[in-house]
């Protein structure tokens, strides 16, 4: 991580303003903070002050009209007791793993496969023909995808004519429509959509991988597994990190494929945190409620950054041996 | 998505498929892992499929023959209802404008702080760039209503530039974060001959650091771009009419809408999918660069 590269600056005595004449051969002179004016200026308007303004609002009672009442923390109070919310956050553990852990694990092997069998044993160029179809889902507008599948998931789309096609037409189902069917249905939409990002990540890894690591455990007779075990994993643990890190914050967020899938529904069955947020905002028009779901789920995703970053400056101290 | 070969991989390509010299993958081995491996691929493509076979044919041969059937004919009337209905190159133009608009802004501004924050070295930021990434991660419900209130309050509300707006400040706290650590490894003795040439702060930027880094920039540029054009919550909020919307939020308010019969629905998918496949080839070259280097920070 960038960050831990500069964690001994702000302390160097060299830093501190200097009488102007001699600033410019200095490293940090004030004269720089000038750059860092319109993008702070537009950082406090667009993010610093709706952030506050939002946790503010989480301690009210506010339609979105006239003025908000102060109630402290019964929002929060009523949260805790409210069904939705629980069930929008454990739906939010099977978009981790629909997005998160599945996409990982898959992406590891289908990486390391399309790299090293594929990429080596027949042309590169098969490889990254067989990569870009795993990637395109992820450069499509989600919301698009979420609609196309919508359709096709729906009672009379495409995946009941492909069940009778093949013969298994007494599977056909309402797949959104039935609560037990509708959350493993956005997971595997959502699988479908994520796989290509750590495939691309790992397999861009896996070029600054020696080559010679490789050849040297296959001449000590390691097996594919075990290189892949002992070399592959390894080596790309880096990327292996920011995949898991941006993923986990990606599936905390999910908003667009819900909303075209099935808008939290049926009977919540698929609510997340920020489709329940923005249907308290929008449909029900309880902003106060709406901001406690919101800082919460802020709350949430803060705390797996920071501890995400953490773990990875400890590992990557560890490595070095400090 | 091409990727530059190691100088391992030519070498080891051209060498003809003999199961002799292959110690450890038999002959038949690797072409069942080729196998399996496409028809993952293909899997992941039969959605498209789906859509493709579908946008093309008419709601009465859709009820009559299923959503597997060929089309009796071809049939374009859905793509044209969509394409008129919602006036699509108005939305296609709201799109461009908009993501165009903030890949520009968003890496000018992202440079601008990088360079106070790389390069400057100003104090305390480690807590700064540490900040512009928390910022990024935000849920955007956690800003959406203090932004949507006041955008009605100030009368941005519904305007393009609301949303341009909006995303430059995302968009540029993922690039401070990124540019920031990318100058911090600029080499000083670039720096140092420009100000002993007697080059101001200004003139380094411009003619130091902007040259040497635009690659990074360009990647930059392209994600920021896809990035906005791919965005739902905030502009579904925002933009509320015809004259404003993108095309991600134009396909998903006709949801439902009686207009929106299987064929259309498919050929409305379609259009709407077309300009981004389209970005996806003309940059897969730099994108594949860019993921590697973003990975790497």
């Amino acid at each position: 991580m960038a960050l831990s590269e500069t964690v001994a600056g702000p302390k160097r005595p060299a830093t501190r303003p200097q009488p102007t004449a001699s600033r410019r051969k200095r490293r940090g002179g004030a004269g720089y903070w000038i750059y860092l004016l319109p993008g702070a200026v537009l950082f406090l308007l667009v993010i610093g002050a709706p952030l506050v303004g939002t946790i503010y609002f989480s301690l009210t009672k506010w339609s979105g009209i006239g003025d908000p009442t102060f109630i402290g923390l019964d929002n929060y109070r009523n949260l805790l007791q409210d069904e939705v919310f629980w069930t929008s956050f454990r739906n939010t553990l099977a978009m981790i793993v629909a997005m998160v852990v599945v996409p990982t694990v898959v992406g590891l092997v289908l990486a390391a496969v399309l790299f090293d069998v594929i990429g080596r044993k027949f042309r590169p160029r098969t490889a990254a023909a067989l990569r870009a179809a795993f990637y395109l889902p992820q450069v499509l507008p989600v919301v698009v995808a979420g609609i196309v599948w919508g359709w096709i998931l729906r009672p009379d789309g495409a995946f009941n004519g492909l069940l009778d096609a093949v013969g298994l037409g007494a599977l056909r189902h309402d797949w959104l429509g039935d609560p037990h069917t509708a959350l493993p249905s956005v997971m595997a939409v959502m699988i479908w959509v994520q796989i290509g990002y750590p495939v691309v990540v790992f397999m861009a890894a896996l070029q600054r991988v020696d080559p010679e690591l490789y050849e040297a455990a296959e001449v000590d007779g390691a097996g594919w597994l075990h290189r892949f075990r002992a070399i592959t994993l390894a080596q790309i643990r880096p990327e292996t990190f920011v995949v898991a890190l941006t993923c986990t914050i990606a599936a905390l967020k999910v908003f667009g494929p819900v909303f075209a899938l099935t808008r939290g529904g049926p009977e919540n069955a698929t609510n997340v945190p920020s489709y329940f947020a923005y249907y308290t905002f929008f449909k029900k028009l309880q902003v106060g409620y709406g901001s406690a779901i919101s800082t919460v789920l802020t709350l949430i995703i803060v705390a797996v950054a920071v501890v995400f970053i953490w773990v990875q400056y400890r590992s990557e101290r560890q490595d070095r041996g400090v | 998505m091409a990727v530059t070969l190691t100088p391992a991989d030519r070498a080891v390509t051209p060498r003809p498929p003999r199961p002799a010299r292959d110690r450890h993958h038999r002959g038949a081995s690797r072409w069942i892992v080729l196998t399996l491996v496409t028809l993952g691929a293909l899997a992941m493509l039969v959605p498209f499929a789906f859509m493709l076979l579908n946008a093309f044919k008419s709601p009465g041969d859709y009820s009559t023959g299923g959503p597997l059937s060929w089309p009796s004919e071809f049939y374009t009337k859905g793509l044209r209802t969509y394409w008129t209905e919602v006036d699509f190159p108005v939305k296609l133009w709201n799109s461009a404008l908009i993501a165009g608009s903030v890949a520009v802004l968003g890496v000018v501004v992202s440079l601008l702080n990088a360079y106070a924050l790389g390069i400057g070295r100003v104090r305390g930021r480690l807590w700064i760039v540490g900040l512009f990434l928390l910022a990024n991660m935000l849920p955007q419900e956690s800003l959406i209503y203090p932004l949507y209130y006041v955008a009605k309050e100030i009368g941005l509300y519904n305007t393009r530039l609301s949303v341009i707006i909006i995303f430059t400040v995302i968009q540029s706290a993922f690039g401070t974060y990124l540019l920031a650590s990318v100058m911090s490894t600029f080499p000083r003795s670039l720096l140092e001959a420009a100000a002993l040439d007697g080059a101001g702060r200004w003139t380094v930027l411009w003619r130091v650091v902007f040259p040497n880094l635009r690659p990074t920039l360009a990647v930059l540029l392209i994600f920021f771009f896809i990035w906005t054009w791919n965005e739902f919550l905030i502009p579904l909020v925002m933009l509320i009419d015809n004259s404003t919307q993108t095309i991600p939020v134009a396909l998903a308010s006709l949801q439902g809408d009686r207009l929106m019969d299987a064929p259309t629905t498919n050929a409305g998918s379609l259009i709407s999918l077309v300009p981004a496949v389209l970005f996806f080839l003309i940059f897969q070259r730099t994108l594949a660069r860019g993921i590697t280097a973003g990975a790497e920070k």
